[in-house]
């Protein structure tokens, strides 16, 4: 089946933000990860295919994408995506996050819970690990860290192809907005695992069962901290679940969502 | 002229062998390799160094810091210049210079530079630099804001240096309620700054915005033509004249009793495969953000192996070729420096006397050398050519203490 996708420009505390959206029924913002995401991506046409399905490309994030001066907080993203789906007239959505993306929605979910359908957090960032860190990006080279988001480094070309100049320059623009949005405490904030204890909404949370970025520990931060929360572990599959794994993902993502 | 002797303080008793099988001695290179007797006995050869270029006359000693790394084991560079402000009587104090946004306090900074420049009763000549990529992750510091932390931490420190206390910073990096160090600099309006750097556009700008003098490190004679044709465009544009007293030279120059000693000494300079620094990740010396945007495409095609180091990489035979290293007897030297002074005119020059494991004993004899026999000469010939230091020049500390502008002062922050 095709899915038809289309391209806006919105614009959120004066900057642009690039928006991509497919599909039709209850809306689901999909937050992806530290690295950019490519456009297209079998997990997104999955659940496009029976929802309504909301990318933003993260302001910054990448050759398209317009940054941000003033950020300094993923809160601050988190935020201007608030407003957002208000500009939109979107009262209420489902998040899925993927990586980085997950802190994102985590977030939207805890600033708005009324305004918040169900969570999903993919091997979420955000939350310190009880054991080992996070993956420091800035020690390692751009495909080094892309490459590690796969159980199987092959499936990195599979997805992105073999690299060029302009993927490069990407991921490191990406990189230099994760600095400058999360480059202390990297990658995680200490008031978030408060906040998620009174976060009601219904929670999926979802690991790789090979994750080398986010150790499983934060995974089970994460469901310890939120009060109506589930975790599943995809076997074989890396950080990237939704790149490794996609029809895993999109069918854990698709039950919990419509059931 | 100024003629200031440098070293890195390199730490040759490292397993050299341990970080080509790492494949990296900078960063990440662990320093279960540091040996502190080692470290402890080089710390006091480098203070003996200093001692002797002072002894022979030389007029300034230059000082910087790294981290993580054996090429440099001063780690900070106002340990070194407090040592010095009170062993030694006469030299300047060179620091080129303090990583400004490694600091996370530099009103700190600020009491600790005017301390050194007390106790050494005014010869402290205050560089500033950005720090080196792989110093803001040794520090933990976001190399994302590297330039703006430097901007800020400049007009902090300048602002306490310079106003009268108590007074408040609230900036984007910094926040100051309560500026009011009990320790000002003797020297004023405040210590001269010189800012040293390689090659990158925004700094030469920024440096000329301030009128201070920017020392260009050990690049070919071209490039440094280069710097100084862009810094004399935007002198022009704020309004005044630049001339040798904005203009300072370190080259990489051994100095031995015969040429075969100075050569095999000389070779030295490549002690770290040819790498400045050493070897590092690309992504360590250049973290996202941390470089001009401009530079951006060329660095990741790099980093990721798809095309050569955009820098490019020089042989020794290239680099003496191109006089980015001078060897030689005190006549030899002397004589392939008069060419460089005579094409560059800089009014500071600064030489690298010695790098890797050149021995004690050929450091200091080194170090005699350029005392006695090379720096006399540079002096004569720099008289002929006019080559004035700052100090000679008169010229003001900062652009806003100009008199001599041709209109209103340009924007210097």
């Amino acid at each position: 089946m095709s899915i038809g996708w289309s391209e806006a420009t919105l614009t959120v505390a004066g900057t642009n933000i690039r928006v991509l959206q497919a599909g039709d029924g209850y809306p689901t913002v999909i937050l992806h990860h530290d690295i950019g995401t490519l456009d297209r991506l079998p997990f997104y046409n999955l659940l496009a295919a029976d929802t309504r399905v909301i990318i933003p490309t993260h302001p910054g994030w990448g050759l398209a994408s317009e940054r941000a001066e003033w950020m300094r907080s993923v809160r601050d993203i988190a935020a201007m995506y608030r407003m957002l789906l208000a500009q939109q007239a979107i009262p209420k959505a489902n998040l899925v996050g993927l990586g980085f993306g997950g802190w994102i929605a985590a977030e939207m979910a805890t600033m708005a819970p009324a305004d918040t359908g169900k969570v999903v957090l993919v091997g979420s960032m955000g939350v310190q690990p009880g054991e080992g860190y996070i993956m420091d990006m800035a020690v390692h080279g751009y495909l080094d860290y892309a490459r590690a988001f796969f159980h199987d480094p092959a499936k990195f070309t599979e997805v992105y192809g073999e690299p060029t100049g302009d993927m490069l320059e990407g991921f490191d623009l990406c990189r230099e907005m994760c600095f400058r949005v999360a480059w202390k405490p990297y990658m995680f904030g200490h008031t978030l695992p408060h906040l998620m204890q009174s976060l009601p909404n219904e929670t999926l949370v979802v690991w790789g069962e090979h994750d080398k970025v986010v150790p499983i520990s934060s995974c089970n931060r994460i469901v310890a901290a939120l009060p109506n929360a589930r975790k599943e572990i995809v076997a074989g599959s890396g950080h990237a679940v939704d790149m490794e794994k996609p029809e895993e993902l999109a069918g854990l993502v698709r039950n919990f969502l419509n059931a | 002229m100024d003629l200031l002797y440098f070293t890195e303080q390199p730490m040759a008793t490292y397993p050299a062998k341990a970080g080509l099988d790492f494949g990296a001695t900078a960063l990440m290179f662990s320093n279960k390799h540091f040996d502190p007797k080692s470290g402890s006995e080089l710390y006091n050869n480098y203070i003996e160094q200093y001692k002797l270029a002072e002894e022979v006359g030389i007029d300034g000693i230059m000082l910087n810091e790294h981290h993580n790394a054996p090429f440099c084991m001063q780690a900070k560079a106002n340990i070194f210049a407090a040592i010095l402000a009170a062993v030694t009587e006469r030299v300047k104090i060179v620091m080129l210079g303090n990583p400004l946004p490694l600091a996370e306090n530099p009103v700190r900074l600020a009491e600790e530079l005017a301390m050194i420049d007390m106790i050494s009763r005014g010869r402290l000549v205050s560089g500033f630099v950005r720090g080196g990529g792989q110093e803001q992750l040794a520090t933990g510091v976001n190399p994302a804001y590297n330039r703006e932390r430097f901007e800020e931490a400049h007009e902090v420190i300048t602002r306490a240096w310079t106003e009268a206390g108590p007074i408040r910073h609230e900036g984007k990096h910094y926040q100051h309620r309560v500026i009011n160090p009990w320790a000002v600099p003797l020297q004023k309006p405040y210590p001269r700054v010189w800012v040293p750097g390689v090659i990158s556009r925004e700094t030469i700008v920024w440096a000329a915005r301030q009128r201070y003098p920017y020392v260009a490190l050990n690049t070919s004679i071209e490039e440094t033509k280069k710097i100084w044709e862009f810094y004399d465009s935007i002198a022009d544009e704020c309004g005044y004249t630049a001339g040798p007293e904005n203009r300072g030279y370190l080259i990489q120059t051994h100095i031995s009793d015969t040429e075969e000693k100075a050569e095999r000494n000389a070779r030295q300079f490549q002690w770290m495969q040819g790498e400045f620094t050493g070897l590092a990740h690309p992504v360590w010396s250049t973290p996202s953000g941390y470089s001009s945007p401009s530079n951006r495409r060329a660095f990741v095609e790099f980093a990721a192996g798809l095309r050569q180091n955009p820098r490019g990489r020089t042989t020794f035979e290239q680099q003496v070729n191109d006089m980015r290293i001078i060897y030689g007897t005190p006549d030899q030297v002397v004589k392939k420096l008069k060419m460089i002074l005579e094409q560059t005119r800089p009014g500071i020059l600064a030489l690298w006397g010695n790098d890797g494991a050149v021995s004690q004993a050929d450091s200091l004899t080194c170090i005699r050398l350029m005392g006695q026999e090379v720096f006399p000469a540079i002096r004569e010939i720099a008289k002929e050519l006019d080559l004035k230091s700052p100090d000679e020049a008169n010229a003001p500390v900062h652009l806003r203490y100009s008199t001599d502008l041709r209109k209103p002062v340009a924007a210097a922050e």
